[in-house]
């Protein structure tokens, strides 16, 4: 049965890239998961100096999350903006 | 049949999320020339508008006990002189008020593209680009008017062995030019994704409403689209504090150069 996506080889071509553009959101999943974890374990340690490194833990989880944007860009372009 | 199956199929695939980023002109459906009033234009006025409201209306009384909308200015006001001056030191409050610009225009644009059948004037890299390429320019010759040559110190590590530097600093001036790229793009990606994403489950509510008796399957979309929203919320708020700490860390590498 000829479906809407397999009529068209390019489309079909630009489907599969970004699913596989996609796979790159687990790693900043992960990163952003291993920030938060490492400033968790430090803070319990010692709750008086956590407050004052909020603000870097917050530039990190960007810096971790910006390069995972990246590639759910790269998915989303090539979904709908061939 | 096989006709009718094809159209249902064709009809359920046509989840277009991108339409909404989409430069229209305001009146009328002409092309768009330099001086044409478009959705970016009127979305950037009411942006603006807004933080007038805000920081210059709203402080008029001046009283020592803050109003509700002065003691709103005053905590956006104190806090980012108290990022500025955590990173860069006194010295950077110099170049508080193009900070203070920065923050406020991201902060106010990002809040304002959540409210439905806006636009996002952040989530186009024209816009983030240029607020990038500002303080990257900005940055890059304040380094050279204020310490000459010495600026280039910040490529040469000097915690690493001889023989590596070479090779490292070449590394860091990579990374150095690359800093307006990932910038900017963070910003905009953020934006566009968030929005996308909601986008995306709206056109699953559509097809659920169309497909389920009564109408019964929108609950699911609609509880991922609030739950996104939600998250929209929190990261519209971070990016724009990010964008601005990482201003004053580019700032507080201008201004104090070396490692």
């Amino acid at each position: 049965m000829e479906n809407a996506i397999t009529g068209d080889l390019a489309q079909m071509g630009a489907m599969i890239g970004a699913g596989l553009a996609s796979i790159g959101m687990g790693g900043a999943a992960i990163g952003v998961g291993s920030v938060v974890s490492s400033f968790l374990s430090g803070a319990l340690r010692n709750p008086a100096a956590a407050s004052g490194q909020t603000a870097t833990m917050f530039i990190g989880i960007a810096f971790a999350e910006a390069l995972g944007i990246f590639s759910f860009l790269i998915a989303l372009l090539l979904m709908y903006a061939q | 049949m096989a006709a009718n199956e094809h159209e249902a199929l064709e009809a359920t695939l046509n989840i277009h999320p991108m339409e909404q980023f989409k430069v229209t002109p305001l009146f009328g459906d002409g092309p768009v020339h330099w001086y044409t009033p478009t959705n970016v234009t009127l979305w950037l006025f009411i942006a603006i508008a807004a933080i007038v409201l805000l920081m210059i209306v709203a402080t008029r009384g001046r009283n020592v006990v803050p109003s509700r909308g002065q003691s709103v200015a005053e905590l956006i006001y104190t806090f980012v002189r108290n990022m500025i001056v955590d990173i860069t030191g006194e010295e950077g409050l110099k170049y508080f008020p193009h900070i203070m610009t920065l923050f406020l225009i991201i902060l106010f644009t990002n809040v304002l593209g959540l409210l439905p059948y806006s636009f996002t004037v952040t989530s186009h890299i024209a816009v983030t680009g240029v607020l990038a390429l500002a303080v990257f320019f900005g940055v890059t010759l304040l380094g050279f008017f204020k310490n000459g040559g010495k600026f280039l110190k910040i490529f040469w590590i000097s915690e690493a062995p001889l023989a590596l530097r070479p090779i490292l600093a070449f590394v860091e001036l990579i990374s150095y030019f690359v800093r307006p790229v990932s910038h900017s793009i963070r910003l905009a990606g953020n934006m566009m994704a968030g929005h996308a994403v909601i986008k995306v489950f709206a056109g699953f509510a559509a097809v659920l409403a169309a497909g389920t008796p009564l109408g019964i399957g929108v609950i699911a979309p609609i509880g991922a689209i609030m739950a996104v929203y939600g998250l929209e919320l929190l990261v519209v708020v971070i990016q724009a504090y990010v964008f601005t700490i990482l201003t004053c860390v580019y700032l507080n590498d201008a201004l104090h150069p070396g490692h």
